[in-house]
């Protein structure tokens, strides 16, 4: 796979949602987006398969997949490389799988329709994945309904799905938000292994900093549909550079200070709603750093590392 | 805190179970038919103005055991001991006077709002209801309660879709602040909520505490977030507490192979140490 590169501009009426992101992700690589709720980051990872909801209105410079622009695609190319070239997972697997079906025919399915399998091969497929995603006894859970299945074997069996066809690019959109710890810790390392043997490439969002560092090579920091920060996690996480981010690491309540009871002082205010109209920097409201030419700055990603930026020109060269 | 008085509240051996399947013949047999143990055998006490953090996955059941008591959910064995009676012998007038005195906060404040009502006059109602002094006075009562979550007054106004879901939940727990209770249930009351807003809740909470003297039980799925905020943490799996003890030593110094299984699995940015530098 070619770089992946977006650049794009979403408007529902007037309203901006996602303003001016561009990344790439490398063959076999985990790129993170983390943000909070509004921050654009959803809209984001859907964009890479141009898949908005209706009244979502996208513009991109360039969005390049493994050599095939995406945008000069009609809807026959998109819908083919939406089924061939890229998987999908979202939090909740119970609204995405079909309650009438059994489970196994549903990944049996996808074979038959995406990877043009007949019947009795698509179902042997279908019991390998099953097993590869970590379900014991995959000839009865090949018969189950969903709704027979708990909340981490939903999300196993949407992964089988997923990786069905061996997609050169895994979006997982909050994907183990809904888990238990226990069960999130086996679905990412399920995520990495697949990443590993199929050489796919992961793009993981998530609200929650843990769960992208433990998994990702890189990470873009979103906030108010700006990417603020981007570079290599471990980068980020020991050097954050834009008073965003900072901020969003010390609000993270952490296992290690358990009884010193610590006040974090958290980000005062309100993030801003998806579509407030800004101009400047959206973190100006709450941030300590703002001054006056915030308001009015252009969001600019500058380079304050190796493949580490950030938009803040506040705190360039002002390495904490 | 005052460790060596008498805890405020004592749970002492409940259970509950949910029937399954009761099929006819079970019935005729007089027999229970097949049952799930949602909670077996809890025991637990919470001090005067203590934090007790309650964690565990889902269906471990924590919430069953926050519903229980105040009877939300009828325990079918054990004793509760709030101030010196058992909850579950309390009826009518006294248990509405036991669900004032415990109030819970639950993790989705749209549901458990009034969409309709203003939150002001949600404030009153409550308030009204359970004769609070000062509640005959409207918009001073309301103005009190609203500055104990760091609302504005002008919040009053306001219909609960018109508030972001930090200041809904501050609404949420507001209500619940404004019978005057002595304990405060949050089932989940942050789970759904923004890191940066999340933040804002827990010093909330431990406010009330210092403020009000509250006694605070701390329902979570996130340790993390217990970690924070509870003085004293009890892990729940499969309907029993594995684990009970001081939020440093069941944390730090885990002895139940569940406690030690939920820690390692709980992901944490590579440096977990905070950065600094923000105010």
């Amino acid at each position: 796979m070619n770089d992946l590169s977006v650049r794009f501009r979403t408007e529902d009426g007037v309203v901006r949602a996602v303003d001016g992101i561009s990344f790439a992700v490398a063959p076999g690589r985990t790129l993170g987006i983390v943000g909070e709720s509004g921050s654009g980051k959803s809209l984001t990872c859907r964009s890479v398969i141009r898949m908005l909801p209706p009244e979502g209105a996208m513009s991109a410079n360039q969005i390049v997949f493994d050599g095939h622009d995406v945008l000069a695609m009609d809807r026959a190319a998109l819908r083919a490389h939406r089924a061939r070239s890229v998987g999908m997972i979202f939090q909740d697997p119970f609204s995405c799988l079909d309650p009438t079906k059994r489970v196994g025919e549903q990944i049996a399915e996808t074979l038959r329709v995406n990877a043009g399998l007949d019947r009795a091969a698509a179902k042997s497929q279908a019991l390998t994945l099953l097993e590869d995603v970590g379900i014991a006894s995959p000839d009865r859970r090949y018969l189950s309904y969903p709704h027979e299945l708990s909340g981490g074997m939903r999300q196993r069996v949407m992964i089988a799905i997923a990786v069905a066809t061996k997609p050169k690019l895994l979006i997982a959109d909050e994907a183990t938000t809904a888990l238990d710890v226990t069960t999130q810790a086996q679905i990412l390392s399920l995520i990495q292994r697949l990443r590993r043997e199929i050489g796919m490439s992961v793009l993981l969002v998530s609200h929650d900093f843990g769960v992208i560092a433990q998994v990702c090579d890189r990470v873009a920091v979103m906030y108010g549909g700006y990417v603020v920060e981007f570079g290599p996690v471990e980068d980020i996480c020991t050097r954050p550079q834009h008073p965003y981010t900072r901020a969003l690491l010390d609000s993270i309540p952490s296992l290690e200070s358990a009884g010193q009871r610590v006040r974090r002082a958290g980000i005062p205010g309100q993030p801003p709603s998806l579509g407030e109209v800004t101009t400047g920097c959206p973190f100006v409201d709450r941030c300590t750093y703002a001054s006056d030419p915030c308001r009015t700055m252009e969001m600019v990603m500058l380079e304050v590392g190796r493949g580490h930026t950030s938009a803040c020109p506040v705190t360039v060269g002002n390495r904490s | 805190m005052s460790s060596d008085t008498a805890p405020i509240l004592s749970v002492n051996g409940v259970v509950k179970r949910f029937v399954l399947r009761r099929t006819l013949g079970d019935r005729l047999a007089r027999r229970p038919g097949l049952t799930q143990t949602a909670v077996d055998h809890v025991s637990f006490e919470l001090a005067h103005g203590e934090i007790l953090g309650l964690a565990g996955g889902s269906g471990s059941g924590k919430t069953t055991l926050a519903r229980m008591l105040i009877r939300l959910v009828e325990p079918d064995e054990g004793r509760i001991i709030f101030r010196g009676s058992d909850v579950r012998d309390a009826g009518g007038r006294d248990l509405r006077e036991v669900r004032r005195q415990m109030q819970m906060v639950f993790q989705d404040p749209y549901s458990s709002l009034n969409p309709r009502m203003r939150v002001g006059a949600a404030i009153l109602e409550a308030g009204r209801v359970h004769h609070q002094p000062g509640a005959e006075n409207g918009t001073s009562f309301v103005e009190r309660i609203l500055d104990l979550v760091r609302l504005p007054a002008s919040a009053a106004q306001r219909r609960p879709q018109e508030l972001s879901g930090g200041q809904r939940q501050r609404v949420a727990i507001a209500r619940a602040l404004a019978v005057g209770p002595e304990v405060l249930i949050a089932d989940e009351a942050v789970s759904a909520l923004d890191v940066s807003i999340q933040t804002q809740l827990l010093n909330l909470f431990l406010d009330l505490r210092d403020e009000l003297g509250l006694s605070i039980i701390f329902v979570a799925h996130q340790l993390s977030v217990i970690a924070e905020v509870a003085d004293r943490v009890a892990i729940m799996h499969e309907g029993r507490i594995v684990e009970i003890g001081s939020t440093v030593d069941v944390f730090h110094h885990p002895t139940h192979d569940y406690t030690r299984a939920l820690l390692a699995a709980h992901p944490h940015p590579r440096p977990p140490a905070p950065t600094g530098g923000v105010a």
